[in-house]
């Protein structure tokens, strides 16, 4: 029969691509599953050779609109410690994978379910919950990433966690932190000295991604673009940009490296504001690579950008 | 640390003091040998301006670096506000417990009346088929879900329709039994195949492909138990095993006292780059069937063994699904039935309780394509294909009529939120000889709890 034979075909193929793909959270003290890179990538400065991490979306990907496919599955299942931003980011696959990969360590409130957004103060509190408003997050703003200042913050309780899941290698840990915490406040005295530089500037930006860039620079958000997070600008919309910035013109237009350019470029080329795409997070642009050159790269386009219009 | 911050400014008062009247004699010392120009005046006063503020803004950054040492006892006192606003977030958190969401699901059909929808050669259930035509409300959903406790995780969805109520799925659900186990028992939609435990909403055409009708009436759910294992591997691969009591399609009587049905599947899938992913599975369903009616008195009892074949591949550019996606999918069934069948209409009317062994084949695939963030285009077609039976089954509905039932759908859809989606949808049939055309507008939504963004 038939049938039989393609049934032995496929069992031969999975017992090879089985054998082939090894499990390459095998060596590790902690195996990491962030849900998003800047997260990976600060389990790496802390953690250094005792963690192995994966992070599931990359800089060129929206972290809302992510699918619980098999290979996150899988990852989750072999995990020793969750890093998501929470604050309903993941809220749509999420909950599906860690049910799916039941990871008893991961589970909800366990040392290794860490929501970076419960230890730092969250912004953009929506006033109305009520989807006429979009996919409004009710926890308030997500994109706790783009202040440094919280980076430090979630830095310090993350450690905690690390120690309590590999206290073998607390001290290691600790060390790590210490150094990157040291490196991150002579960087951040870098970037503020940049953003005081840009201090009031009038940003207009794609989604509300921002609040906590304009946070820290002391940056006033003058409109978003995408009014209704998760619905599409309406045309309607952009011409009533058009005309409230064509006499009084923002700053500048600023989108992330993953999100749709044609809006703010229509609104560029209608308003003369100049529109930048900055990376986000990491791997947002090619020179964002790791959690320094991710701020260096946002505060030098931003610099650039706002000079080159000066001129 | 106040009187550190008086001295800076003083000096800074100080300095900007010494300095413009340092500037000052030098415009003075300018003025007495030539008369400046009033471009010379323009381009000093720019200077004078320009160093004011860079020793503005230097004074700020020491300033802020007075602020940056202060950061430890600054970040404590914030930690214990975050440690007091938890108790906040959990509050608000408890008010979606449990999660519950809405989904509406209706339809405008429209078709010529000579439609009849058969699939010769196969028992279908009751719902198959595009329903009448004109506005259906088709199906309303009611979903509930939480965490129990700290093992077990339940969902009931409850539908509407056509005047009665249905529990579609209530269910408890080990989350966190570790070492990739999972428990699920109650009444649930079977994982064999793809499309099988999906609820009809998700789905990516208006209605489900032929083999769907035709070998598990739409959709197999069934009060039973599953029990699924995720290796360990770094790909994807996971394997279950299902028991149900087998009182409906394809199944039929409950027999074996209660226990009329298993299932066992494994799925393997995985990641191509950042761009591409895929899931390939292989499924077999076992039924014990006991007088499973058909039209007009027909009945069969026996064994039916099915066996599924699925596979879906996914693209879209670095793996950013929101402006553009391509998604392939497609899933093969076989399935042989030994038994005995009687049918009124049989051409020889004595023979009753006939022995029968069948073997039949459906199989179908599609794709869509999203080319905008709120559009979405989709082709599929579906067959079905049956052995011959011997001459006595003539005039009985199992008579396959020497045609494959087949099904070709084009759909177009768009979704303003990812909350609601109104879609078009064309059905060119040729199930019983006759060529028709359906037309579909159904309209979905959901509100409530935020829905689930499945592989």
């Amino acid at each position: 029969m038939t049938l039989l034979q393609i049934i032995k075909n496929i069992t031969l193929v999975t017992c090879t691509l089985l054998l082939t793909s090894q499990a390459n959270f095998a060596f590790a003290n902690i195996n990491v599953f962030a849900c998003e890179p800047e997260w990976q990538a600060l389990a790496n400065e802390l953690g250094g050779e005792k963690v192995s991490t994966f992070s599931a979306t990359t800089g060129m990907q929206d972290p809302h609109q992510v699918q619980a496919r098999p290979s996150l599955i899988t990852k989750m299942r072999n995990a020793d410690l969750l890093i998501c931003s929470g604050a309903d980011l993941e809220v749509g696959w999420l909950p599906v994978l860690l049910r799916r990969a039941s990871n008893s360590k991961i589970a909800v409130n366990k040392p290794g379910y860490f929501f970076a957004a419960n230890h730092v103060k969250l912004l953009g509190m929506p006033k109305v919950i009520d989807r006429s408003q979009g996919d409004v997050h009710a926890a308030g703003n997500p994109h706790i990433q783009t202040n440094p200042k919280n980076i430090a913050l979630v830095a310090k309780a993350l450690v905690k966690r690390m120690k309590t899941i590999d206290p073998t290698n607390a001290d290691y840990y600790q060390t790590n932190t210490d150094d990157f915490l040291a490196r991150w406040k002579k960087a951040m005295r870098q970037w503020k000295k940049q953003a005081r530089r840009l201090k009031g500037t009038r940003f207009i930006v794609q989604h509300a991604s921002w609040d906590y860039l304009m946070d820290f620079g002391q940056f006033e958000q003058v409109a978003i673009i995408e009014e209704k997070p998760g619905i599409p600008a309406t045309t309607g919309h952009l011409s009533h940009l058009v005309k409230q910035f064509q006499h009084n013109p923002a700053d500048i237009i600023i989108s992330a490296g993953y999100q749709d350019k044609r809006a703010s470029k229509w609104l560029s080329e209608r308003t003369g504001i100049p529109s930048q795409t900055l990376p986000f997070t990491l791997g947002g642009n090619g020179s964002s690579n790791d959690l320094f050159s991710l701020f260096d790269n946002t505060f030098a386009l931003l610099t650039q950008t706002l000079t080159d219009k000066d001129k | 640390m106040k009187l550190n911050k008086i001295t800076i400014l003083l000096s800074a008062v100080l300095i900007t003091v010494a300095s413009s009247s340092a500037l000052a004699n030098e415009i003075t010392a300018n003025k007495k040998t030539k008369t400046p120009t009033y471009n010379q005046l323009k381009q000093e006063f720019q200077q004078l301006k320009q160093s004011y503020q860079d020793k503005i803004a230097e004074l700020e950054l020491r300033l802020a670096d007075i602020e940056d040492d202060n950061i430890e006892t600054q970040e404590n006192v914030e930690q214990l506000a975050i440690d007091v606003s938890q108790q906040g977030n959990q509050k608000a958190a408890n008010t979606f417990n449990p999660g519950i969401g809405v989904i509406l699901n209706g339809r405008f059909v429209n078709y010529n009346d000579n439609f009849e929808y058969t699939l010769p050669g196969f028992f279908i259930g009751d719902e198959a088929g595009p329903g009448e035509q004109g506005f259906q409300l088709g199906e309303l959903e009611l979903n509930m879900a939480a965490n129990v406790d700290d093992k077990f995780f339940a969902s009931t969805t409850l539908s509407f329709g056509e005047g009665e109520a249905n529990v579609e799925e209530a269910y408890l659900q080990t989350f966190a039994a570790g070492h990739g186990f999972n428990i699920k028992f109650g009444r649930f939609f079977s994982d064999i195949g793809y499309l099988a435990n999906k609820h009809k909403h998700t789905d990516d055409f208006a209605n489900r492909p032929l083999p769907y009708e035709a070998f598990l009436g739409g959709q197999y759910g069934d009060d039973g138990i599953q029990t699924t294992w995720l290796a360990p591997t770094d790909l994807y691969w996971e394997s279950g095993f299902e028991v149900y009591r087998g009182d409906s399609l394809p199944a039929a009587g409950a027999s074996n006292s209660g226990v009329g049905v298993w299932t066992a599947f494994s799925h393997i899938g995985g990641d191509i780059g950042n761009s591409q992913s895929w899931r390939a599975g292989l499924s077999y369903l076992h039924a014990d069937v006991d007088g499973r009616e058909g039209p007009e008195g027909a009945s069969f009892t026996g064994i039916s063994k099915l066996t599924i074949a699925d596979f879906i591949y996914k693209w879209s550019p670095e793996g950013n699904r929101a402006d553009q996606e391509i998604k392939i999918q497609g899933e093969y069934f076989f399935r042989n039935e030994q038994g005995t069948f009687s049918d009124r209409n049989l051409t020889d009317s004595h023979l009753k309780n006939v022995a029968i062994d069948r073997n039949q084949n459906g199989w179908y695939i599609e794709g869509v394509y999203r080319f905008a963030r709120q559009w979405r285009v989709g082709l599929r077609t579906s067959q079905l294909n049956s052995d011959d039976l011997p001459v006595q089954f003539n005039d009985s509905f199992l008579d396959e009529l020497d045609h494959s039932p087949t099904q070709h759908s084009l759909m177009l859809d768009w979704s303003n939120s990812e909350f609601s989606r109104i879609r078009l949808q064309f059905d060119n049939n040729d199930l019983n000889g006759e060529q028709n055309n359906v037309w579909m507008l159904q309209y979905i939504a959901a509100f409530g709890a935020h829905s689930v963004h499945g592989f």
